[in-house]
């Protein structure tokens, strides 16, 4: 069986510590302040009147299901900033296993002449 | 006979044991089935519990310090040729715990998932004879044997990935599988055909044992990383991956997870255990001169895994389809593995290389786990959406709670957030890489990031926001598939709560094997 003592061991990597028990209870700490902060907050708030409703720069709210941004718009602005990137790796992703086996070729050759022949 | 003498008698044979009983349950599945599904299912279920049984008791043993061998045929060194032995090391019983966990997980979550499905006797037998491909590869001490167990699971994996025949794509992707490890098993045939030429001998210690690092032992060296490397999905021979992981039914992908790191098992016995003793080679070329064999190669695997994890992680961010996107993740979480292995290589005899072995290690089986999890995520979605775009889903965290909290867990653990188990494995990757190149342990943390942010992208656009017309009626999936996550998901906290306990009963014995290969050797030349 295992003893309490190896299971509360703390990981040692070489250089540091790390003890999970040790963080959880640290952020449980840290939630339990916020809670208590959070308790001298104002208490206005109403639900279901105007001060829930969104506000969209005076734009018309559309209804909730098309409010939901789908998986495609999600990080719009990072994959438009690296098209040229995105551009070079689906150029590569050909879908043909011809091209995989090309790939083996490449890389064999690559290796054979680091290990092989250098 | 008293209980410790079974138990002992069940040790001593159970490398064998752990190979045949799935092996003997994927043939009797069919007739089984005659009589009904239940039977079946029971069958099965029984079949991986009592490999699971001996695939612990192996373990616990080979942990406690014991090397097995189990020969079949000639004990006798002087009569060649009619002898296949299997060698556990702490390596081999870390990777079949991993296969253990995974098929358990597979067919318990199978039982719901393919329920709708017909032919569930082949399905059930192709599944069985892939995890004992699996463990065969893991557990062998033969080289031409580990072609064979590379070929079982090759077929078995390419029929279970192509199971859905009514879709093009999955019958596309089974072929492309099928090509790909053809190709790749013949070329490890071609470099066994050329280790056995020159020392006539297929057992790897004894092949270890005698390798003199000539021409023709570096040409198979180049072959044998290659064609591993891309059965184990390394950058840029991933391609097929992302086809195969994503058009396979979910518990057979989870399987997938196993039988690629059964590949990268390979990489590292050949590397580490193989020309082990000729790692201290100096490079006698004209560029490299004054080189180590171990420093070119350690430097190989680096930058291998730096591509993979970049492209891997980079590419995952723009999937739309979600398994696509976790299998790019996958690319990426193995890239991971060579990392740390390379850095090991790199700097071994060192402090930082044990560390850095025991980091890939260790990542090893928490990638197996959290990716495993995040495809059975996957499957439980597309059980109860029929979708696998993320641009139809939305919303899903309202009727399927429970799927919604393995998902975190998952999501949490793969990016390696504390306190998960991807934690603890990355932090003793990146402090180790650190000391060999500052950069690749800051591109390395980078990446991590990035994979957070690309599962918080399903984690917004699958399970949170308002809920979709279309997706109103769906329900929790069944207890069978909530059981299999939820095995997966406790393990994976368990690890991460207590990573010292996992490190130094499981992972070091492991670490041990990999870096030191002169105990694999002389167990051998000790039993032949």
């Amino acid at each position: 069986m295992i003893s309490i003592d190896t299971l509360l061991e703390t990981f040692k990597t070489g250089s540091g510590l790390w003890n999970p028990l040790v963080w959880i209870t640290g952020l449980a700490i840290a939630f339990l302040i916020a809670y208590i902060l959070r308790g001298y907050g104002k208490k206005e708030y109403k639900e279901k009147t105007e001060q829930t409703k969104s506000f969209l720069s005076g734009n018309p709210e559309y209804e909730k299901e098309q409010m939901h941004i789908k998986g495609s718009n999600v990080y719009w602005g990072f994959m438009e900033s690296l098209r040229w990137f995105y551009k070079i790796f689906n150029k590569m992703h050909t879908g043909l296993v011809t091209d995989y086996v090309l790939w083996f070729v490449i890389v064999m050759g690559i290796l054979f002449l680091l290990i092989g022949v250098i | 006979m008293n209980i410790e003498q079974i138990l002992d008698t069940f040790l001593r044979h159970s490398p064998a044991l752990i190979v045949a009983i799935p092996l003997l349950g994927a043939f009797l599945t069919p007739l089984i089935s005659k009589i009904n599904e239940k039977a079946r299912n029971a069958f099965v279920i029984i079949t991986i519990l009592a490999t699971n049984f001996f695939i612990f008791l192996l373990a616990s043993d080979v942990f406690a310090g014991n090397i097995h061998t189990y020969v079949f045929g000639a004990r006798n060194i002087s009569t060649p040729l009619v002898r296949i032995l299997f060698e556990v090391d702490g390596l081999s019983a870390f990777m079949i715990i991993i296969a253990g966990i995974l098929s358990l997980a597979a067919v318990i979550y199978s039982w719901s998932f393919m329920k709708e499905n017909t032919g569930l006797d082949k399905f059930y037998t192709l599944m069985l004879l892939m995890t004992a491909g699996m463990l065969g590869m893991m557990l062998t001490g033969d080289m031409f044997n580990f072609f064979v167990f590379l070929e079982i699971t090759s077929i078995a994996s390419c029929a279970l990935i192509a199971f859905w025949t009514n879709k093009g794509k999955a019958v596309e992707a089974g072929f492309k599988y099928i090509t790909i490890s053809a190709i790749g098993a013949l070329f490890v045939l071609f470099a066994i055909a050329l280790l056995y030429a020159q020392y006539d001998a297929l057992n790897i210690a004894v092949l270890a044992n005698n390798i003199q690092y000539t021409f023709l032992d570096k040409i198979a060296l180049v072959v044998l990383i290659a064609a591993l490397a891309m059965k184990a999905g390394i950058v840029p021979m991933h391609m097929w991956l992302p086809d195969a992981y994503g058009r396979a039914p979910a518990s057979v992908t989870l399987l997938l997870v196993g039988a690629t790191q059964a590949s990268l098992y390979g990489v590292f016995r050949v590397c580490f255990t193989l020309y082990g003793k000729r790692l201290g080679t100096t490079i006698a070329g004209s560029i490299g001169e004054g080189i180590s064999l171990y420093i070119l190669l350690g430097t190989i695997l680096v930058i291998l895994a730096i591509v993979t994890i970049l492209i891997g992680v980079m590419m995952a961010l723009k999937q739309i389809d979600f398994k696509r996107m976790i299998a790019y993740a996958a690319v990426a979480e193995i890239g991971y593995m060579f990392l740390a292995v390379g850095a090991g290589l790199t700097t071994l005899g060192t402090a930082v290389s044990m560390n850095a072995i025991k980091g890939g290690i260790f990542h090893i089986i928490n990638d197996a786990l959290d990716v495993g999890l995040l495809f059975l995520v996957a499957g439980a979605i597309y059980y109860a959406t029929k979708q696998t775009s993320l641009n139809n889903m939305g919303g899903l965290a309202r009727n399927m709670k429970y799927t919604t909290v393995f998902f975190l867990i998952g999501l949490l653990a793969v990016s390696g957030m504390p306190p998960l188990n991807g934690f603890a494995s990355k932090i003793l990757i990146y402090e180790s890489v650190y000391q060999v190149n500052p950069v690749l342990s800051i591109v390395a943390i980078l990446c991590s990031i990035l994979l957070l942010a690309v599962f918080i992208k399903v984690f917004h656009s699958a399970f949170l926001g308002p809920e979709q017309p279309d997706l109103k009626d769906v329900k929790e999936v069944p207890k069978s598939m909530l059981l299999a996550m939820g095995l997966i998901a406790c393990i994976i906290v368990f690890f991460g709560l207590f990573p010292e306990m996992v490190v130094n009963n499981i992972v070091q014995p492991a670490a041990n094997a990999l870096a030191s290969n002169m105990n694999y050797i002389s167990q051998v030349t000790g039993v032949i």
